[in-house]
């Protein structure tokens, strides 16, 4: 299963990487997205994707999922929401400001950069 | 803290006070308060000569830096009280003609004090300082002063060039002598000049030795201006004369002239240092001289005469190291030019010193320094025709003036380079006295243009803006002393040479225990080849003087490309240009550009380490077993981030992008992970609808498109992807350890009374994470707000302006 899991995020990682070199601001954001995505899997099976009870103690097994890594892809999880939120806004601002999500096209002036 | 050391610091003290004084006391001339504090110094020096006179040397020491080995101690023998008593001597006699010579009404005098002051104690500094670092902090502080005073007159655009290319080349030559003097502690483990002197056997044949010695030789080159690095003298002439009578004449150039005689003891055994300091000093003296006769400019004149001058005693310094490798330093016949160099050291400070302030006082009486606008001024200036004649004539090497004795025994020294046989010295070292005696030929003729082309011939008043008139009093008392001084070292050399030279001497070449030098100068010598030159020199100057005209023209021969100046500018615009060019080349603005440098260094710095530390490993025997549902899962998110990349319509992008977050949330289900779950849930449906939001209402984006295919994107991408999948099943392969999760596993209700151990995780074991995560959330809650809330009115107008 890992195995299969490491080839998913490699494309997941793939497809964010080409989506980040393009130019328009919202496909840079969506491969954000796509990149928070991969890193979280990568966490998870990197724990470790052995089958167990999930990790409550009330369900009395003998083995539970790795707590951990769980703990830390919701802190992860939140912390991307928070700055994809930031950067969406920040985007919505500067086509608001500038009339273009081109990236290209936003650059300082000559003499101003 | 000891008298010498509240000596070196006293002139740091009293420019403090200047600007109060400057500002205290409009109607009196600033410089009187500065004048006795180089006096005091001055007699303070002179009572150390009792001591230096024996060859003995004080002290005193006083902490700085204990930890690392830098304290300032503070040495007086007879080489640092020599040039002490040219610092303070020539200084104070600077002052007094800077009183007369700067306006009290129309220049910041305070400035020019507090430069002048400052310089005067990092001299100081320099020359007593035994730590080495202790000596490199002070002779930055004259480079430092240096630029200040060169570019007094900021306002005029010559001063600030002069000021910035001396800086350039003697903050370079100080770094490197920085470097030099780092190597010599990696050697020897002191800072102390006068252990690494007692070491200097043991590290002569260290492999750092040859590079500690280049460095230190490129300081002292480029501060003393030698070829090629002389080219900062003649454009330090835009500074006030006083200054460059001062600097550039007696003091600040001889620091480099100063370090080569200090490190003398350690590195003159080498033959590289030999040769060096005396080629190096051979060629300064013929280029400079030959330089000089051409220049237009008094003040040029005298630059490219000090340049020449410093590189014979550079010259003299290097021969004079010959000695050592004879049997017995006592034997005086190869000493003579160490002698030579150190008398004509004192020499030179008169003179030089002297010609600078007359050149002034024809500046300030003229309006000019041009001597093609000059001539027939000696019926207006009597006097200071007199004070040229003494020192053109001394500069030249005529008796009975000093500059005469010091030129005989420059020209023994060079003779008896014939007689040396070593370091391939018989065969290149006819070199020496042959360019020693045409450098001798331009010295006399430039000294000829000097004072005849400005005193005799056709006065031109037409092209003065003043009219002439002798120059006051108070102006005429320095170069009056230096005169003097010219003419009594002429008739009673002797004067000096036990209390002055001698000790001095002792100091560039440690003499063995017991033993005196004696620096007895013999006005007459007999028929001498020496004789016979001077007699030559003679001769030959006069002639060319007399047709210099008719050969004046050799000079237009020489390209203007291949002057070193047009080097310099040339440098300095070229690497300007290619680092402008090279910066914009990948500097070029477009975030995908570097992107695209970023993962590839990622790319490659990942797959590079993979496949040297041969770190890839594919292991299956601890991997969890695969389920359909599983497998259908991979197959849709991978499906759907694909497809992402090639939908037109950014509408369908934003859906997919939900579809893959909906997926993960499925995958958490499916690896036990029901927290997971539901916050990717709920935060993908919050981030799909911010997208949304965020696109949706605005104006149609007027044409959609698809990504355009790039070759060198797809190639970065798929890279991305590989080198993850690699480090991914690597990592997975090689685990070291088993997880701590066991801990948790047991405690999570023992220890902190919760059943669900992800939630325990967060907000007990592990709660400080959780704390600054929400406060992650609050600064983009508080970001967001600030966004769309403020508005400034007036920024855009301003970024367009």
């Amino acid at each position: 299963m890992e195995i299969l899991m490491a080839f998913v995020i490699g494309i997941l990682f793939m497809s964010a990487t080409y989506l980040m070199l393009s130019k328009s601001l919202l496909r840079i954001i969506v491969g954000t997205g796509l990149l928070s995505h991969g890193a979280h899997m990568l966490i998870l099976t990197m724990g470790g994707l052995k089958r167990g009870a999930a990790p409550l103690l009330g369900e009395h097994a003998s083995s539970y999922s790795d707590p951990i890594p769980q703990a830390l892809i919701l802190t992860a999880i939140v912390i991307s929401f928070g700055v994809t939120a930031f950067f969406l806004v920040l985007a919505y601002r500067a086509y608001q400001e500038l009339g273009t999500d081109n990236m290209d096209r936003m650059r300082g002036t000559e003499g101003n950069d | 803290m000891s008298l010498l050391h509240l000596a070196i610091i006293s002139p740091f003290l009293l420019a403090i006070l200047v600007p109060f004084a400057y500002k205290l006391f409009r109607q009196i001339h600033t410089g009187w308060f500065i004048l006795p504090l180089p006096i005091l110094l001055f007699s303070y020096f002179i009572s150390y000569l009792s001591i230096t006179s024996n060859q003995q040397s004080v002290t005193k020491s006083f902490s700085w830096i204990p930890s690392l080995g830098i304290d300032f101690t503070a040495k007086v023998d007879g080489l640092g009280l020599l040039f002490s008593l040219l610092i303070t001597g020539i200084g104070a006699l600077v002052v007094l003609y800077s009183i007369y010579y700067l306006d009290k009404n129309k220049e910041q005098l305070n400035t020019f004090y507090v430069y002048l002051l400052l310089f005067m104690g990092a001299m100081l500094g320099v020359v007593l300082s035994d730590n080495l670092l202790v000596l490199y902090t002070f002779w930055e502080f004259t480079s430092f002063s240096s630029f200040l005073l060169i570019g007094y007159w900021y306002h005029r655009e010559k001063s600030r060039y002069g000021a910035q290319k001396s800086m350039i080349i003697t903050v370079f030559g100080g770094l490197s002598m920085l470097a030099g003097i780092i190597l010599l502690y990696l050697m020897t483990g002191t800072f102390s000049i006068t252990e690494i002197i007692a070491q200097s056997n043991e590290i002569f044949t260290n492999p750092l030795f040859v590079p500690a010695l280049l460095c230190i030789l490129l300081g002292a080159f480029t501060k003393s201006a030698q070829f090629p690095f002389h080219i900062w003298l003649p454009d330090a002439m835009e500074a006030p004369t006083p200054v460059s009578a001062y600097l550039h004449s007696a003091t600040m150039v001889k620091a480099g002239i100063y370090l080569v005689a200090r490190m003398s003891p350690v590195f003159a055994e080498h033959s590289l240092w030999l040769w060096l300091v005396a080629g190096f000093g051979i060629v300064t003296l013929f280029w400079g001289s030959f330089s000089a006769v051409k220049q237009t400019d008094l003040k040029a004149i005298l630059a490219f005469s000090t340049v020449s001058q410093l590189g014979m005693i550079m010259s003299l310094l290097g021969i004079g190291a010959a000695a050592l490798h004879f049997e017995t330093v006592e034997d005086s016949y190869f000493t003579v030019a160490t002698t030579a160099a150190v008398f004509h050291l004192i020499n030179h400070a008169t003179f030089k010193g002297s010609l600078f302030m007359v050149a002034g006082i024809v500046d300030h009486e003229t309006g000019t320094r041009d001597i093609r606008k000059l001539g027939g001024l000696m019926n207006f200036m009597p006097i200071t025709f007199t004070l040229a004649i003494i020192g053109t004539f001394a500069m030249a090497g005529l008796p009975p003036f000093n500059g005469f004795l010091s030129k005989e025994m420059f020209f023994t020294g060079m003779v008896r380079v014939l007689e040396m046989d070593i370091f391939n010295l018989d065969t290149w070292g006819v070199l020496f006295p042959v360019l020693a005696w045409v450098a001798s030929v331009f010295t006399f003729i430039y000294s000829m243009v000097l004072v005849f082309k400005t005193f005799t011939g056709k006065f031109q008043p037409e092209k003065l803006e003043k009219k002439p008139h002798e120059a006051p009093l108070g102006m005429l008392i320095s170069p009056i002393v230096l005169a003097s001084l010219v003419i009594i070292i002429g008739f009673f050399p002797n004067i000096i040479s036990n209390t002055l030279i001698s000790p001095a001497q002792a100091s560039i070449m440690p003499p063995a225990e017991g033993y005196m030098y004696d620096a007895h100068i013999y006005f007459w010598h007999g028929f001498t080849p020496e004789l016979f030159m001077t007699l030559g020199v003679i001769t030959v100057g006069i002639l060319l003087f007399a047709t210099l005209p008719k050969w004046r023209k050799v000079y237009d021969m020489f390209p203007e490309k291949l002057a070193l100046n047009r080097f310099y500018d040339g440098m300095l615009e070229v690497s300007q240009r290619a680092s402008f060019n090279l910066t914009r080349l990948y500097m070029n603005g477009f975030i995908r550009t570097y992107l695209v440098y970023i993962f590839t260094f990622f790319i490659v710095a990942l797959a590079a380490t993979l496949f040297i530390k041969d770190a890839f490993k594919f292991d299956t025997s601890n991997v969890a077993p695969i389920h359909y549902a599983e497998v259908l899962l991979a197959l849709g998110i991978a499906a759907a981030s694909i497809t992402i990349l090639f939908v037109k319509s950014r509408m369908t992008s934003i859906i997919l992008l939900g579809a893959v977050g909906y997926t993960v949330s499925l995958f958490f289900v499916i690896f036990r992970a029901p927290d997971l779950a539901l916050t990717q849930l709920v935060i993908e449906t919050i981030s799909v609808s911010l997208f949304l939001l965020a696109f949706y209402h605005l104006p149609k984006l007027r044409h959609e498109e698809r990504i355009r295919f790039k070759m060198t994107n797809a190639l970065i991408s798929v890279g991305v992807g590989a080198v993850v999948t690699m480090i991914a099943l690597s990592a997975h392969s090689n685990k070291m350890f088993d997880s701590i999760a066991q801990y948790y596993v047991e405690n999570t209700y023992k220890e902190a009374a919760g059943k669900n151990m992800v939630n325990v995780i967060l907000v007990d074991f592990r709660g400080f994470d959780t704390m600054f995560e929400i406060t992650v959330l609050g600064i983009a809650a508080l970001g967001i707000f600030a966004m769309i809330k403020l508005r400034l009115e007036g920024g855009k107008k301003n970024e367009n302006k």
